[in-house]
């Protein structure tokens, strides 16, 4: 039997936010082994805590306990300065909302997360013109994101994210603000990174259709993750 | 460069609110800026002054004159090489506006000790050997009209009466800052006038002017002088020219202060304008500078941008306002006549609006740039959408 070590390795993870004095738990006891080249898409109904998770395993938000492995590093050890420098060498971010700087071109958008390594312009230029070959976007990249649909904003977003070639993607409803058609050709776009260049995906999503495309679901209800939707277990 | 095109980018998102606070910040640094130069000119007399004129009056005050006898007994003190004498007229040509400093010297010595007023030979000729002549600096002349041979009269205000005199002598001056818009007559015409019209005034004048043999005996020489006439009647005060000046400005040194005052208020209204800015494009941009974050930019680099954007656009309005400084100092000069020997922009007031300015655009940054460091990305992504 093949024994296959996990990329991100989530331990006894739990999570609790504070209303005055009340701690409202988000994730209870989580323990997740996501593989490298996986496909995986969180589902469960808002609330839920995918989000919070998601961010955990991205380094964005903090655990209060347990321990999360990323490549073999534990991150929950880490400084907020040592996290932004491994964020931009290992995670790449797709939002909802696309999150695009409105002020910079599509080119210099997907440029920004390269800004922060050591290479030189040309590299830079080299990079970013492959990155939105993938996304087939090269025709675009002097367009500013008010002057792109919904679905080219998020390729160009993709773009942004694989530019630095890191080591885990991570998406948070990435079709959430699309319609069916510009949908279809996003999840097409990471399923064709998943398969083709073995990209780890991690997929926050409530949309069943979006998550179809994952090689494995998982479930949260209530900061708790289960295997299988909470209303089919029987 | 990829970083400045942002801040230029990101400066001008909103045109119309950056474009009227770079309009606030120029306003702002052109009245600072005019500011200061009023209170150089103010002080130009003083910094024009000469290291090696002592000015020799009556301890009591100012108002009060001195003997004329006086000026044997200083030419002996060791140390001095020159004296003049002569008395602040304050006449008044046709308007009490028509403002511009007159005074009585000595005719020959009072040439002596002030080699800074450069009056062609002939000039000088003919105003010494006329009584009733008079010289004037030259931008006292353009602004009068006046031609050599023009009679000029002044009202007297502390001495009765009309006065006329010819001008025979147009000066400029031998640097820069030497004041060229002062009148000069024969202290013996005031005195001869006041023999007949009022006898107990004359022989007597308001101030000695001591040329020194060297600057490094000032005080020296200063302390013999007064040491003379310790004890007697008159009992006199004397002082490094510059000295002189400060002290006789001293006197309205309240509206110098209040001046000082509204220019470092300008500075502190126009950081809370600016301030006002920087925090709500910050907050604007909460979100944006959360993916900065995510994507791996430090909080220095965060910091950078809101700071570099303060300052940018602080910078443009004091380029724009030094840039208008110096045609509104001129146009301000036209306005104010001779009340200043001179009024332009000094090299130090340029230096203070770039200090302020970038001032300005430091403190205006220091709040957004601690809100846009200090939030939580998760937080700050929360605010998209």
């Amino acid at each position: 039997m093949e024994i296959i070590t996990p990329i991100v390795k989530i331990e006894h993870v739990n999570k609790s936010y504070r209303r005055g004095t009340r701690a409202i738990p988000v994730l209870v006891d989580i323990t997740l082994d996501i593989a490298e080249g996986e496909f995986l898409a969180l589902m469960g109904p808002s609330g839920s805590g995918k989000t919070t998770l998601l961010n955990m395993i991205a380094a964005l938000d903090q655990v209060d306990s347990g321990i999360i492995r990323v490549g073999g590093m534990d991150i929950t050890g880490l400084t907020e300065t040592q996290l932004a420098a491994w964020r931009s060498i290992n995670v790449g971010f797709i939002f909802q909302f696309y999150n695009l700087i409105p002020v910079l071109t599509a080119f210099e958008n997907v440029e920004l997360p390269l800004l922060l390594t050591g290479l030189s312009r040309r590299e830079r230029r080299e990079h970013v013109e492959l990155a939105l070959q993938v996304v087939n976007l090269t025709s675009r990249m002097d367009h500013y994101p008010g002057q792109l649909s919904g679905g080219e904003q998020q390729r160009v977003a993709i773009a942004r994210a694989i530019v630095t070639d890191p080591t885990i993607l991570v998406a948070d409803e990435p079709t959430g603000d699309l319609d069916r058609v510009a949908a279809e050709e996003i999840l097409e776009l990471m399923d064709r990174l998943n398969r083709e260049s073995q990209k780890t995906i991690i997929m926050v999503t409530h949309d069943p259709r979006a998550a179809k495309k994952a090689r494995t679901i998982r479930y949260l209800d209530k900061g708790v993750l289960n295997d299988v939707h909470p209303q089919a277990a029987p | 460069m990829y970083i400045l095109k942002l801040l230029l980018r990101n400066a001008f998102r909103h045109k119309l609110r950056t474009g009227l606070t770079i309009l606030s910040i120029t306003i702002a640094i052109l009245s600072f800026g005019l500011l200061r130069t009023f209170i150089s000119a103010w002080y130009a007399g003083a910094e024009a002054s000469s290291a090696n004129r002592l000015v020799t009056r009556n301890a009591v005050s100012l108002i009060f004159p001195l003997p004329l006898s006086y000026k044997d007994k200083i030419r002996q003190v060791d140390g001095v090489r020159k004296v003049s004498w002569g008395q602040f007229f304050g006449g008044i040509y046709k308007d009490e506006k028509n403002f511009f400093a007159n005074y009585a010297y000595d005719a020959k010595s009072g040439i002596d000790v002030y080699p800074e007023f450069i009056l062609p030979p002939d000039q000088k000729e003919a105003f010494i050997r006329d009584r009733k002549a008079c010289f004037a600096g030259r931008k006292l002349a353009e602004r009068y009209h006046w031609h050599i041979g023009d009679v000029i009269t002044l009202k007297g205000t502390a001495f009765p009466g009309n006065w006329d005199f010819v001008l025979r002598g147009i000066y400029r001056g031998r640097d820069e800052s030497t004041d060229e818009s002062i009148f000069v007559f024969h202290w013996d015409y005031l005195n001869e006038t006041l023999k007949k019209t009022f006898p107990r005034r004359a022989n007597q004048v308001g101030h000695y002017v001591v040329e020194v043999t060297d600057p490094n005996r000032a005080a020296e020489v200063a302390q013999a002088i007064d040491k003379i006439f310790k004890n007697s009647l008159a009992e006199t005060l004397t002082e490094t020219e510059k000295a002189f000046f400060l002290s006789f400005l001293s006197m309205a040194s309240a509206i110098i202060v209040a001046i000082q005052l509204v220019s470092f208020v300008v500075i502190i209204i126009i950081i809370a304008v600016t301030a006002n800015t920087m925090a709500m494009t910050a907050r604007e941009r909460i979100g944006e500078y959360a993916i900065f974050k995510t994507l791996g930019f430090k909080g220095w680099r965060v910091a950078g941008m809101i700071i570099g954007e303060s300052l940018l656009i602080t910078m443009i309005g004091c380029l724009i306002g030094i840039g208008l400084t110096s045609p509104a100092a001129k146009e301000f000069s036209r306005y104010i006549g001779t009340y200043f020997p001179t009024f332009r922009v000094e090299i130090e007031t340029i230096y203070m609006d770039i200090g302020a300015s970038i001032l300005v655009g430091l403190c205006a940054a220091i709040i957004p740039t601690w809100r846009a460091v200090k939030i939580r990305i998760a937080d700050g992504l929360r605010r998209i959408g």
